[in-house]
């Protein structure tokens, strides 16, 4: 067997590899385990091509590929294992938007590479769609990155127009595409380049915090077709088949997320979710009368409950209080009340992300109840202990047709014989939408920072 | 158009359908690590920046080379250790001795 068939099955076992991880990936028992042998394979890869020939010559270079590699590893490896984890979707962003970067450099470089050979036009075409999708994937994610960040505003940034303007853009790459394939000038495709930046940033400004992640799937999707463009490029079969695999499953995985938000993916990309309610909301908002409560009103009520079901949201991420939430769960076992957490599918800021910050703060996995579940345990429950989550607990969603979020699926709070709000101030949520439940009558509003609240809450509970 | 294409292009026609196929049936808690895991795997563009990198032969084909070989590997690497460290979390733990799971079901 000569080195370059040896090479080829290797690339062979580390595509197969790919597809098992994402099977595995796909159930909670396996998911680690997909994840380990997606990372086998890649290493496979990675040395088999040390010992590829290429135009007849082994690589040039070697001694700077690894240069480059461990630049690449020392600063990934801190930053992905220190960054707390409720950066988490930032990192996502991130790591995504440099894939993006490669992908489009790995075909820029291929064009100038080639460009004196005069390649096929089906070449070139390639070339100009790998340049085109990883841009647009690199810069979006930059964006992404600083509204997750908050770098910049989470609200949609909006301007008249935009959307024409989006499309032009689009079509001008486009065009400026098959004006490169006809007269093939290097210059263009600087110019091609620039365009595939704006283009990205332009995409991504509209789009709000609350759908970020959503957006982040998509472009993860973007970059997986770059790399499969890059892979006919290069005629690496490896490369077709993991970046094909990354944009399908991606892109089903973004309908999927958009679904979970009870909105479809054209809603989630173009209607500028978020921008426009908040002055509605905010004139006739303080004239209304709330309940509001103190820590120790609220460590009584709990304390005559016999069935607790705490629901949190993404401000208790932010306020990095799961922990005093574990405890204050624990203490109101110790007194043989029930508890669970309700998580909504998109609490937090990605799918999922909720179970992650519980499960850190030890959690009991077997406490986290799904929607569902959650919504048939309410009916009985006698105290539902909102916590930095709003729009997730927003009737609005099921009775306002007006509402933007009407449709999505919510977790009913008001289900509950009585509900406890954690709030810092009446500020409305993500989406930046009025919250109806504050006003209802079962309601009490404990205004604070979670985690002060929490501990006082805490302390009060221990004491009775 | 040659053969190479072809073959290619069957390749990326079986390979949607596969992609499409293996996480139809997902459970929502795993969206994030699974997107989170699908960035890590197109970090594969880390082969693509090697050989381009490895037949570089002006200065301008090394420099794009070397930094797209250092981006890949930021993906691949970053990708797969922030995927693991979310899937860490999923693992089960144990209970703490207040309230065991018979004792909240019933």
């Amino acid at each position: 067997m000569s080195r370059g068939t040896l090479i080829d099955l290797l690339y062979l076992v580390s595509a197969t590899t790919f597809i098992l991880a994402l099977k595995g990936l796909g159930s909670p028992k396996r998911a680690r385990m997909g994840n380990g042998i997606a990372a086998v394979g890649m290493f496979i890869a990675v040395v088999a091509t040390f010992f590829k020939q290429v135009d007849g010559h082994s690589l040039y270079h070697v001694g700077l590929i690894l240069v480059a590699m461990a630049i690449g590893i020392v600063v990934a490896v801190p930053t992905a294992r220190f960054v707390r984890m409720t950066a988490m979707p930032q990192l996502v962003a991130i790591f995504n938007g440099v894939g993006g970067g490669a992908a489009a450099l790995v075909s820029i470089t291929e064009f100038v590479h080639i460009h004196s050979t005069r390649p096929a036009t089906y070449v070139t075409l390639e070339v100009l769609l790998g340049v085109l999708i990883g841009t647009v994937s690199f810069s979006g994610s930059a964006i992404a990155f600083a509204k997750l960040q908050e770098l910049m505003t989470g609200r949609p940034v909006t301007y008249p127009g935009q959307q024409i303007i989006n499309a032009l853009l689009g079509a001008a790459g486009l065009i400026l595409i098959v004006i490169i394939l006809v007269n093939g000038q290097t210059t263009l495709l600087w110019i091609l380049l620039a365009l595939a930046v704006v283009l990205g940033v332009a995409f991504v400004l509209p789009i709000g915090g609350a759908d970020v992640p959503v957006l982040i799937s998509l472009l993860n999707a973007f970059t997986g077709l770059a790399v499969a463009a890059s892979g006919f490029t290069l005629g690496s079969n490896l490369l077709i088949v993991a970046g094909t695999l990354v944009g399908a499953s991606g892109i089903l995985l973004t309908r999927l997320m958009s679904k979970a938000m009870g909105r479809s993916l054209s809603n989630v990309l173009f209607s500028a979710f978020g921008s426009v309610i908040t002055a509605a909301g905010g004139t006739g908002a303080d004239a209304r009368p709330v309940r509001s409560g103190s820590p120790e009103d609220a460590s009584v009520l709990l304390g005559f409950a016999s069935r607790v079901v705490i629901i949190p949201g993404y401000g208790l991420a932010v306020a990095q209080a799961q922990h005093v939430l574990r405890e204050l769960g624990e203490e109101l076992e110790k007194k043989g009340i029930e508890v669970f957490y309700a998580i909504h599918p998109v609490a937090g800021r990605m799918p999922g992300h909720m179970n992650v910050l519980l499960a850190e703060a030890n959690v009991p996995y077997e406490q986290l109840l799904e929607l569902d579940e959650a919504n048939s345990e309410l009916q009985t429950a006698d105290v539902a202990l909102v916590v930095g989550a709003n729009d997730t607990v927003n009737p609005a969603a099921k009775d306002d047709k007006d509402s933007p979020i009407y449709g999505m699926p919510i977790i009913n709070a008001d289900l509950a014989e009585n509900v406890l709000f954690l709030k810092r101030s009446m500020r409305p949520g993500f989406a930046g939408i009025e919250n109806e439940l504050l006003y209802n009558p079962k309601t009490t509003l404990i205004f604070g920072d979670a985690k002060d609240t929490l501990t006082k809450i805490v302390a009060a509970v221990k004491a009775s | 158009m040659g053969n190479a294409l072809l073959q290619y292009a069957t390749v990326l026609m079986l390979t949607i359908f596969v992609g499409v196929e293996i996480i139809a049936k997902v459970p929502s808690i795993l969206h994030t690590p699974l997107m989170s895991g699908s960035n890590a795997i197109h970090g594969v563009i880390l082969v693509g920046a090697m050989l381009i990198l490895g037949s570089a032969t002006t200065t301008l084909e090394e420099v794009l080379g070397f930094l797209a070989v250092i981006l890949a590997t930021l993906n691949v690497v970053g990708g797969f250790v922030v995927t693991d460290r979310m899937l860490e979390m999923f693992k089960a733990k144990p209970r703490a001795p207040a309230a065991k799971k018979d004792e909240v079901a019933s």
